[in-house]
């Protein structure tokens, strides 16, 4: 399941009714990402996050249907805020729920690597010398690209 | 044609979205990012470089020879930064 939404959300309560009834889930691994209160040595107020309200859900789901495609899934569950958030706010869960751990870890990582370079979402952070726009990182396509296939 | 700006392009172009029809010779991606380039300085200088920009046609990413029919959705925005 996956949900775009202004509101803050429940890591404890995501996760038990993520996995409530499925009894034959093993375990589970989840990401949360925090809003940090500095980037690149520059302090961060704030930050906003834009996204695409549509194709954002679409990607969110294409990603996830992906990753119940290659690991043996029994529940998954991705939650982005878009929105002004501060720092310490949490940004997005991600959390894969399988028999064995193995699959849940390799998962998790994934959807969130993948999150990263392909979800219609960009930030602008407030610094002291006015709002900039957050530059794709890399690093991120380095990272989503190991789990390429060909 | 309904097009979409995100993000930092929004801003320099000043608009987030609008009606269009491109003359009948505009018949893919690629096609449409240079006759906008061309309406004015603003679009010229926002989609000045080709490698920092991604397009999605009806909600789905596309690339540079993706033909494009009346109707379309057509996203224009930076690389994405979310997570």
């Amino acid at each position: 399941m996956i949900r775009v939404q202004r509101e803050d959300f429940d890591i404890g309560i995501e996760l038990s009714a993520l996995t409530r009834g499925k009894t034959g889930i093993g375990g589970v691994a989840s990401f949360v990402g925090l809003m940090r209160d500095v980037a690149d040595g520059t302090p961060i107020h704030a930050m906003t996050l834009e996204h695409y309200p549509g194709m954002t859900e679409r990607e969110l789901q294409r990603i996830e249907l992906e990753a119940q495609q290659r690991w043996p899934l029994l529940a998954s569950l991705i939650v982005h805020r878009y929105g002004r958030l501060e720092p310490g706010d949490r940004i997005v869960l991600v959390a894969t729920a399988s028999a064995h751990r193995a699959a849940a870890f390799e998962s998790c990582e994934f959807l969130m690597d993948y999150l990263k370079t392909k979800a219609p979402f960009w930030k602008q952070e407030e610094t002291p010398d006015g709002p900039r726009w957050v530059a794709a990182a890399a690093t991120d396509d380095l990272a989503a690209s190991r789990w390429r296939k060909d | 044609m309904k097009l979409l700006y995100f993000a930092h392009l929004r801003a320099k172009i000043g608009i987030a979205e609008e009606q269009l029809d491109p003359p009948p010779g505009v018949g893919d991606v690629s096609a449409l990012i240079e006759w906008l380039k061309r309406r004015n300085t603003r679009f010229a200088e926002a989609l000045r470089e080709p490698r920092a920009l991604r397009v999605a046609v009806n909600q789905t990413y596309v690339g540079w020879h993706h033909p494009l029919k009346p109707g379309d959705e057509v996203a224009i925005f930076p690389p994405v930064t979310g997570g």
